[in-house]
Formats: C-alpha cells, structure tokens, sequence
C-alpha cells in the first residue's frame, strides 16, 4: 500500500514535509481510526470563525469540531453560509479576493489560516468536489492524471488512473474508453470522475459542496453509496440542501440559520446546533432545529 | 356565482381598440421597411461585388505561373511578377505573429487572470487597450519609423522594424481575441484545478489556456489578416513599392510587401501596370479569403462548448 494515505508514516512526512507541526495532534489518534465514533478524533477544530465579504458578515462565530474517517454534513436554509463554511476548510475563499477569515481552523495541530500556510499545500491535503460537475475539457484519462501530475506524484499513472476510478466506482463503466473526452459522459458519471480526481491526489479529507443538487436520483444514489465506502479511506465534510440525504450518509450534522440584523439588512449564518445525526433529526435540542428538519420552515 | 364572460361587443364597447382588428396600412409599412433595410445593406454588397468583378476582369490575364515568381520590372511589365513582395509579406507576417502571440497572450493573461479591476491602473490600461485598436494605421508608421527605424532601436529600412510596426498595429485585436477567449473559460475549471492543489500559474498553463487556444488562434489569424492588407505603416517605414528582387531577409536589405506593390504598380505613370496591380490584389484577396476561412473552420471545429 506504498503510497496512499492509509499509510500513517508517509502521511505524517508528507505532511511534515509541508510545513505542518505534528507534535499537537492528539497522541495516539492516528493509530486508532477504528475507535468508537464518539472516540473519533478530530480532522478540523473551527474555533470562533468567521467570515466576511468586503467587511460584510457572512458566517458568524463557527466553533465546532469535524471528526476523523466521519461523514459531517452541513444542513440549513439558503444564503445560511454552508457553502461559504466548507470553503473555508481548504482555503477556497481566498481565491475571492474581498472574502475574509477570521478565527482559527485547526487541522492536524497546525492553523490552516496561520500567516505562513500557504493555501496550495492546503488544497494539496483536502480536497473538494463541487456543486455542478466540473470535469476538465480532456479525456477521461487526463482528467484524473492532471492532479497527480502537477503535483509531481511518483509512480505508474496508468495504475493511478485506474485506482482513482476504481475507488469511484467508475472504473467498469469507463475502462474502454479512457481516452474519450469527459464531457461525454452523463452528469452522475461526470461527477464521479470528479470524486476519483480528487481521490487521485491522495488527500486526507474530502470536502463536496452539494455534490448531487445537479443529479438525477439514481446518480445521487450512486454517490451517496460511494460516500459511505469512501468514509474508511477520509474525512468526508459534505454541503446539502436535501435533508433526507444528511439523514442517509451523514454522522454528524451541524444546522445552520439565517440570522438578520434588527434593520434587517444584513444577513449572515450561524451554527445553532451540531450533533450526531440521529439526534439532530429525532430530538433536535433547539426548536429552530426541529422546525426545520420536520419541514416546517424552509 | 361567477359573473358571465363578456362577449365581444361587450369588450369593444369598454374597451375600445382591443380587438384584433390589423390598422389599415400596417403590413404596408413594415413590408417598405424592411425593403429599405435590405436596399441600404445592398450598397455594401453591390460595392463588394463590383470591386471584385472589375478587379478579377482586369487582373485574371495577367495570372499565370510566372506571375509568382518573376521579380518586377520597372520597364517590362509583361515579365514582372510578384515574387519579391510575396516573400516580404512572408516574412512579415512571421516577424509580426513572433511578436503578437507571446504579447498579445500574455497581455490578455494578466488582464484576465491577475489585473485587480479596482486599481485604478488596471482600469486605465484596459481603456487605452481599446484606444489603442482605433489609432490610425499611418500613426503606427510614424512610431514605427521613429521608434524602429530610426531612433533607440535604430533597426533601418528592414522587415524586422516593418512586422513589428504591424505587430504594433494589430496587437489590440490578439489582446481583446484573447481575453475574450480566456474569459469563455468557466470559473469552475479554474476551481478544479485549484481544488487539487495545483497552482495559480499550472492553473492557467495547463488548463485555462489550452481551453482558449483556439480563441486565441481564431484571433491572431484574424489580426494578421488585418495586417496583411496594411500600406500605409508599411511605406513610412521604407517598404519599396518596386521589389526587384525577391532575396528578403528579416534583419537586413530592402523588402516589399503586397499591398505595397499594388500601390506602386498602381500609382505608376505606365499603364501597362494597372493588370498586374489588379491581379496582385486576387493574390492579396484570396490569401485574406483563405486566412479567414482557417479562422472560421478552427472556431467551428476546434471551440469548447461548455
């Protein structure tokens, strides 16, 4: 298994080897990923973040631990920040040049948003897959060997592709015909190839940004199944508006609301309640909560 | 109980003017307009369509094999060819798409992918690049003979100093073909390829711009083909109107260009050069017609839907 992340010691030098301090993780958490899921350590600590854009506040006062080898999900109302939160977690905000971070993301001990982390090695670690299938405008087979490649992984590509499409289920329905253009392929399919590209550069975490809002429900299906096989191998933070998905793959749900200033112009999310899935939508504490998964307010 | 639908008189008398009556005259109106459209639009056709049939009328005798590669000759114009002012605007056009495509694509680059639109520099280069596009082509001449010719550079009488001239001339228009190009690349492309951790700069090198390339090529054949047919830049930087040989070299020596020596033949006291001016501009004509051909069919074929 040279060579994947499941291989703590080259994980630790990889991440050593970009900068990161790894005296702060949490002793003997690395060497215990089949723990309980209460015992399961954490992959990001948010402490007090917020974010603005242009100065205008869009997420408030996040504080909340995702844990490891766990699918969290992110549920709430439009505009509640969701999707502004999980871009926080691989530093995909900074590339809108008027967004803002404040507060701490704490990942393996080191501060994602410390003055010397630089965000590509971030994106290097944990990666994302995006609302609408973004494949590249090349063959199947470049599309997953791209990542590899600018990354200047080592090994046989050929092995790598077909790992990565295996690993997304995507490797019997696409094999004979690797050199075709991604773009003919269907948009479950599509998105797929976007998860086996992210798998490709081996990260530790995988964020999905609403990742079945563009798909047909078969195609859903497809990748909420991928995800719980998906959850051994990383961390998994996914974005949904469809709660009944949140209810189907998630471990731990975080709600988020829309909270309006008293003149009502300003809007911005907040984290009401985080919890383990179950709870949040069989006995939610905070009436908000309940109020929305029930379906009482969208 | 809901009231009864009103009838049509009902409907009339309320509200008069709602039925569908057409006024008299109108179809009438509209059918003249449109006529009038189509007769002011043939004016720039009919023009077109004379200009070529005249040209071809005159020129087409004087085309023959012979035409392409003899020299001319300022006393026998039944020997004179245009193979001199062939190769000028060869090698023209090499020096110009050298210096207009690295330019060009990297000015469109950092427009697109790094210029910061707050700054109030970036702003006042964006409109002086569309300034620049409508400069009179003899202005370019000027700074090409003052700046290339003569001046810091001090290049001489040379196709260097004249393909730069024209590089000068057409690059706003590989500069807006690019950054529309690059434009028509969606953002998520650009996030993908962030998202895996690549670089800003693998981001545009091997994604971004390989998307556009064929906006970037539909472009520059399209300003090339704009600065293929230029004289007047040309004959202030000392192109010769009367090639007479056809050894042209970038960096020394005399050159002609093609639109150069259909002026001269044309502006010649000798008439027996008018047939040859006019079928040097066939030439000129369907190397244009070609040119704008390859940039349709690399449009048509090679463009990325998204």
């Amino acid at each position: 298994m040279k060579g994947t992340v499941t291989d703590p010691e080259r994980t630790d030098a990889d991440l050593e080897a970009i900068g990161f301090d790894l005296s702060e993780t949490v002793a003997g958490a690395r060497e215990a990923p089949t723990a309980t899921a209460s015992l399961k350590p954490s992959i990001f600590e948010l402490r007090d973040v917020s974010v603005r854009y242009g100065g205008k506040l869009a997420v408030s006062d996040v504080s909340v631990d995702f844990l490891q080898n766990n699918i969290t999900a992110l549920i709430g109302p439009s505009g509640c920040g969701k999707s502004t939160l999980i871009r926080c977690l691989n530093r995909m905000n900074d590339l809108i040049p008027s967004a803002a971070v404040d507060g701490e993301i704490i990942y393996h001990g080191q501060n994602l948003y410390a003055k010397d982390v630089d965000p590509v090695e971030v994106r290097k670690r944990i990666g994302m897959v995006f609302q609408k299938p973004n494949p590249f405008p090349k063959s199947i087979y470049d599309n997953i060997a791209f990542g590899p490649r600018v990354l200047g992984m080592k090994g046989d590509m050929d092995e790598i592709v077909e790992n990565a499409l295996k690993g997304a289920a995507l490797w019997d329905e696409v094999k004979d015909r690797l050199s075709d253009n991604a773009f003919g392929m269907s948009g479950g399919q599509q998105q797929r190839l976007c998860i086996a590209r992210c798998m490709a550069v081996e990260p530790d975490v995988i964020l999905m940004d609403e990742p079945c809002s563009a798909l047909d429900p078969i195609s859903t299906g497809k990748i909420e199944d991928l995800m719980t096989d998906l959850k051994d191998r990383y961390s998994i933070v996914i974005v949904t508006h469809n709660m009944q998905q949140a209810a189907r793959v998630s471990d731990k749900t975080a709600f988020l609301i829309v909270e309006l200033d008293s003149d009502e112009k300003n809007r911005w999310g907040r984290v009401i309640e985080y919890d383990d899935t179950e709870k949040i939508f069989t006995n939610p504490s905070d009436k908000r909560t309940e109020d929305y998964v029930s379906g009482k307010v969208g | 109980m809901a009231p009864p639908p009103p009838t049509a008189d009902v409907i009339e008398a309320t509200m008069p003017g709602t039925a569908f009556h057409r006024e008299r005259g109108t179809q009438m109106k509209e059918v003249g307009f449109a006529v009038g459209l189509l007769a002011l639009l043939s004016i720039a056709l009919l023009t077109l369509l004379v200009l070529i049939v005249d040209v071809i009328v005159e020129g087409a005798g004087s085309l023959s094999a012979s035409f392409f590669t003899e020299t001319t000759s300022r006393i026998d114009p039944g020997s004179s060819g245009i193979a001199g002012p062939i190769m000028g605007t060869l090698y023209l056009m090499l020096v110009c798409a050298a210096f207009i495509i690295p330019v060009g694509v990297a000015s469109a680059i950092y427009l697109e992918e790094y210029a910061n639109r707050e700054k109030w520099f970036n702003r006042a280069i964006e409109v002086n690049i569309q300034n620049l596009a409508a400069v009179p082509s003899i202005v370019y001449g000027v700074l090409g003979l003052a700046f290339l010719v003569r001046g810091p550079l001090s290049l001489g009488n040379v196709v260097l100093a004249g393909g730069l001239t024209l590089g000068l001339l057409v690059l706003p228009v590989v500069i807006v073909a690019g950054r529309e190009a690059i434009r028509a690349v969606p953002p998520s492309i650009r996030e993908g390829s962030m998202a895996l951790g690549a670089t800003k700069w693998q981001t545009i090198w091997k994604q971004v711009l390989p998307a556009s390339i064929p906006g970037i090529a539909t472009g520059t054949i399209l300003a090339l083909s704009r600065a293929i047919g230029e004289a007047a830049p040309l004959i202030v930087v000392g192109a010769i109107a009367f090639a007479t040989t056809s050894d042209t070299s970038i960096f020394s020596g005399t050159f002609s260009a093609l639109p150069i020596q259909i002026f001269g033949w044309t502006a010649d006291a000798n008439e027996a050069f008018k047939p040859l001016a006019a079928a040097a501009i066939i030439v000129l004509m369907g190397i244009l017609l070609a040119m704008n051909a390859v940039a349709i069919w690399l449009r048509n074929r090679f463009e990325q839907k998204w």
